[in-house]
């Protein structure tokens, strides 16, 4: 899939650089990327997690509005906020020229857990907003421990000499796919065609754009700063992080891995992984690990009128 | 309906109407111009998100209700549509208000105007619906300020008057409307509804939209700071704020009672002005102490009632003007700090504090919990040794009002429970008093 020409036109360094995010940091990138996709008239509502420092007092990346509003309610502040401009509108106090995007920025956690009634709730109302949803997979701004999107086998500060994380990765995407928002999709930074494509296709949608991106995290996942792409398009290639898009009630995969690589090469890039490997390898985890990606593309496959072949 | 097509003579006057305190506290708002209201149910308040959404509906109002999925999310939402420009209003009671207290705090620090109506009830456990303070005392240190009334026609000034307040330049702090829940939410009273263009010139439509949350300028609400003196900053300029919303009540308070006749000061005195003895009560409650007032009055007794309408920012100096003059004052919480006491005669004994002596002798009661009744036996009796305190300058710890009447039933319902009492009855824990439910 191609973007149309024309169609995208990000406007590069909208996003001052010198934030203090860690280095190679994936949520950064994909705020960055979907910042210069949307311009400058947008609203950043935030959660509590790594990026909200990215706008300390009186400091700003952005050149754009920024509000943090709590770890819980990032969403319901949206909710607040579209209200209030649609009123003042209505009523003629603002000009209604432009279209303000209010996106609400929050972390794995806050929209795993704590964040998760407010979410529902702006979708059930069918919000028109956007919400990204920077997966680090843990609990990043805290030091790293285990979330719900913790995938299994991970260490993290919480797990962090068992066997790592004991459940599977909770199924963020059927969750808000079960409230069939306008628009769904799966990114990462390390895909900014893919990203950009998805981003253009959400702007014509109204209503509800969710998207949620894996955010490499060097800190917390343990891997060299400068390997945050490739750590980004093993996610990938492995089937680990599937790209997909849901339209109309209807999921997509926008990139088919093929072939897909073993989940080992993309564990053994990490040091939250390194125990399954040594001292002794951990075929059963490893294995398990594998049969549940493997299981989730054929019954993807499965699903599909025409079998596309892995 | 008032003022519209009836014609423009009728439109000068006002109109009085019976209306329960809920039902003044969403004319209020209707009175006010709400731009937006965020909601979310509980009782006793459930009664004023149905009125306004009503009026949404037919037309009467212009703007929006949203139903929430919780408090904490309605007062984020209030937060951010106030930021925006929205006039905004909301309304709370009991757990809703503790479940949104996080954003209270939130809130309060980004300096944006709204005003909420908490209608007060106790907080679990045990359950109750009914009336106490612990609910909105727990909202004492966000930088909320703090409007507490007696009537419905006091509920309605004040969310009219809180809407001025709030918005002011020099205050731009959320604004809570307080009444007790049943004893004010669910009484009907006559209420005097201001006429509508009257109250548009007293709170013309929001001028001072905030170009922080427009878009496209890099500006930033609610954000971190990096050290303490940043944050120490931001937090006096609140104080400050705070402190200097006072006098500005002042102003507004003129102008209001050009428009209305009422006055509405930041505390309320009953037959001071020769009194040797004061009872201090908030809320509803002051209903029942001013008669004991008349009673005790009619008995020869020098007292009277003084009732702070406003508890933040706490109207210290003139408080301790008032009671500093006093031979005993007697404290009436209907709010308890376990292991402290009364939280309202803490605070009282600090304004006295700052007075050089002789000061009053301060006593203090507990009563009114979850909604219990509070008899004019019981304030004639606290009068009593408060007037034995000043005299004998020794003043008896806090008391936590019970009759021996609620001692006797409370045992039937422990003998139900097959529970043993924890502790024996007598003073501190009970009166002595019998019932007096008259
Ligand atoms: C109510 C509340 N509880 C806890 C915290 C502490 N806290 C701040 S950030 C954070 C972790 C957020 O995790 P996530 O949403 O995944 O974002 P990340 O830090 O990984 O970027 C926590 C627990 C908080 N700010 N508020
Ligand atoms: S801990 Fe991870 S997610 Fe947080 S700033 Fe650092 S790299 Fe980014
Ligand atoms: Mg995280």
């Amino acid at each position: 899939m191609s973007a149309g020409r024309g169609a995208v036109t990000p406007r590069p360094h909208l996003m001052a650089s010198g934030t203090s995010m860690c280095p190679g940091c994936g949520g950064l990138q994909v705020v960055k990327q979907i910042y210069e996709h949307l311009g400058r008239d947008v609203v950043f509502v935030n959660a509590a997690g790594c990026l909200t420092l990215l706008a300390p007092y009186p400091t700003t990346p952005f050149q754009s509005s920024w509000i943090y509003t709590s770890m819980a309610s990032a969403p319901a502040g949206a909710q607040g906020l579209v209200d209030a401009i649609e009123v003042l509108r209505s009523k003629g106090r603002i000009s209604g020229r432009r279209r303000i995007h209010v996106v609400v920025l929050t972390g794995d956690g806050a929209a795993n857990g704590i964040g998760l009634s407010s979410t529902s709730g702006a979708l059930d109302r069918r919000l028109d907003f956007y919400y990204l949803c920077y997966d680090n997979e843990g609990y990043g701004n805290t030091g790293h421990q285990t979330s719900p999107a913790t995938p299994e086998g991970a260490r993290t500060s919480t797990d962090a000499l068992g066997p790592g994380c004991s459940q599977p990765k909770k199924d963020l995407f059927s969750i808000w796919a079960a409230h069939e928002p306008s628009y769904l999709a799966t990114v990462i930074g390390a895909e900014p065609q893919d990203l950009a494509r998805k981003v253009e296709r959400a702007r014509g949608c109204q209503g509800p754009k969710m998207f949620i991106a894996l955010a490499p995290c060097p800190t917390g996942w343990g891997f060299d700063p400068k390997d945050a792409g490739r750590i980004g398009h093993l996610a990938v290639s492995t089937g680990v992080w599937a790209l997909r898009e849901r339209v109309d009630g209807k999921t997509v995969h926008t990139k088919i891995p093929r072939p897909r690589r073993l989940v080992e090469d993309y564990l053994r890039a990490q040091k939250r992984f390194q125990h399954l490997f040594s001292p002794v390898r951990r075929d059963d985890v490893i294995q398990r690990i594998q049969a549940r990606i493997t299981d989730a593309w054929e019954d993807w496959f499965r699903g599909q009128p025409t079998r596309p072949r892995a | 309906m008032i003022a519209g097509s009836e014609g423009s003579q009728r439109s000068q006057r006002s109109e009085r109407r019976l209306l329960t305190g809920n039902q003044a506290a969403a004319w209020g708002a209707r009175l006010g111009g709400v731009d937006y209201v965020p909601a979310f149910p509980i009782t006793p308040q459930t009664e004023i998100i149905e009125a306004l959404a009503a009026w949404f509906d037919d037309g009467s109002l212009m703007g929006r209700l949203t139903m929430f999925e919780s408090e904490h999310s309605m007062m984020t939402a209030a937060g951010t549509a106030a930021a925006a420009g929205a006039r905004t209003f909301t309304a709370t009671s009991s757990q809703g208000l503790l479940y949104s207290l996080e954003m209270m705090y939130a809130v309060a620090g980004w300096r944006v105007p709204f005003v909420m109506v908490n209608v007060s009830r106790g907080l679990a456990s045990p359950i109750t619906l009914e009336s106490d303070h612990n609910d909105v005392l727990a909202a004492r240190d966000t930088g909320f300020l703090q409007i507490h009334c007696a009537t419905a026609q006091e509920v309605l000034d004040a969310v009219l008057i809180a809407f001025r307040w709030s918005e002011d330049r020099r205050v731009r702090l959320p604004v809570i409307v307080n009444q007790d829940g049943f004893s004010l939410s669910f009484t009907r009273e006559p209420v005097d509804i201001p006429n509508e263009d009257a109250v548009r010139a007293f709170l013309p439509t929001r001028g001072d939209l905030d170009e922080t949350l427009s878009g496209p300028s890099p500006q930033s609400l609610g954000v971190a700071v990096l050290d303490g003196s940043t944050y120490s900053y931001f937090r006096y300029q609140m104080e400050r704020a705070a402190q200097g919303a006072l006098p500005v009540l002042l102003d507004i308070e003129k102008e209001f009672e050009s428009m209305t006749g009422r006055r509405f000061l930041p505390i309320d005195e009953y037959r001071m002005h020769d009194a040797e003895m004061a009872i201090v009560v908030v809320g509803s409650l002051g209903t029942q102490a001013m008669v004991a007032v008349d009673e005790m009055r009619a008995e020869g007794v020098r007292v009277g009632l003084v009732r702070p309408r406003v508890l933040r920012p706490f109207p210290r100096n003139a408080l301790a003007l008032t009671l500093g003059r006093m031979r005993g004052v007697a404290v009436v919480d209907q709010d308890l700090s376990p292991g402290f006491g009364g939280i309202l005669h803490g605070e009282i004994a600090a304004a006295l504090y700052a007075r050089p002596e002789p000061r009053p002798s301060l006593t203090s009661y507990i009563g009114g919990l979850g909604g219990r009744f509070v008899s004019v036996t019981e304030f004639k009796r606290i009068v009593d040794e408060t007037v034995v305190a000043s005299i004998t300058g020794h003043v008896p710890p806090p008391r936590l009002l019970f009759t021996d009447e609620e001692a006797r039933s409370i045992r039937m319902l422990q003998q139900i429970a097959d529970d043993a009492p924890q502790y024996e009855l007598g003073a501190p824990f009970a009166s002595g008093l019998e019932g007096d439910r008259a």
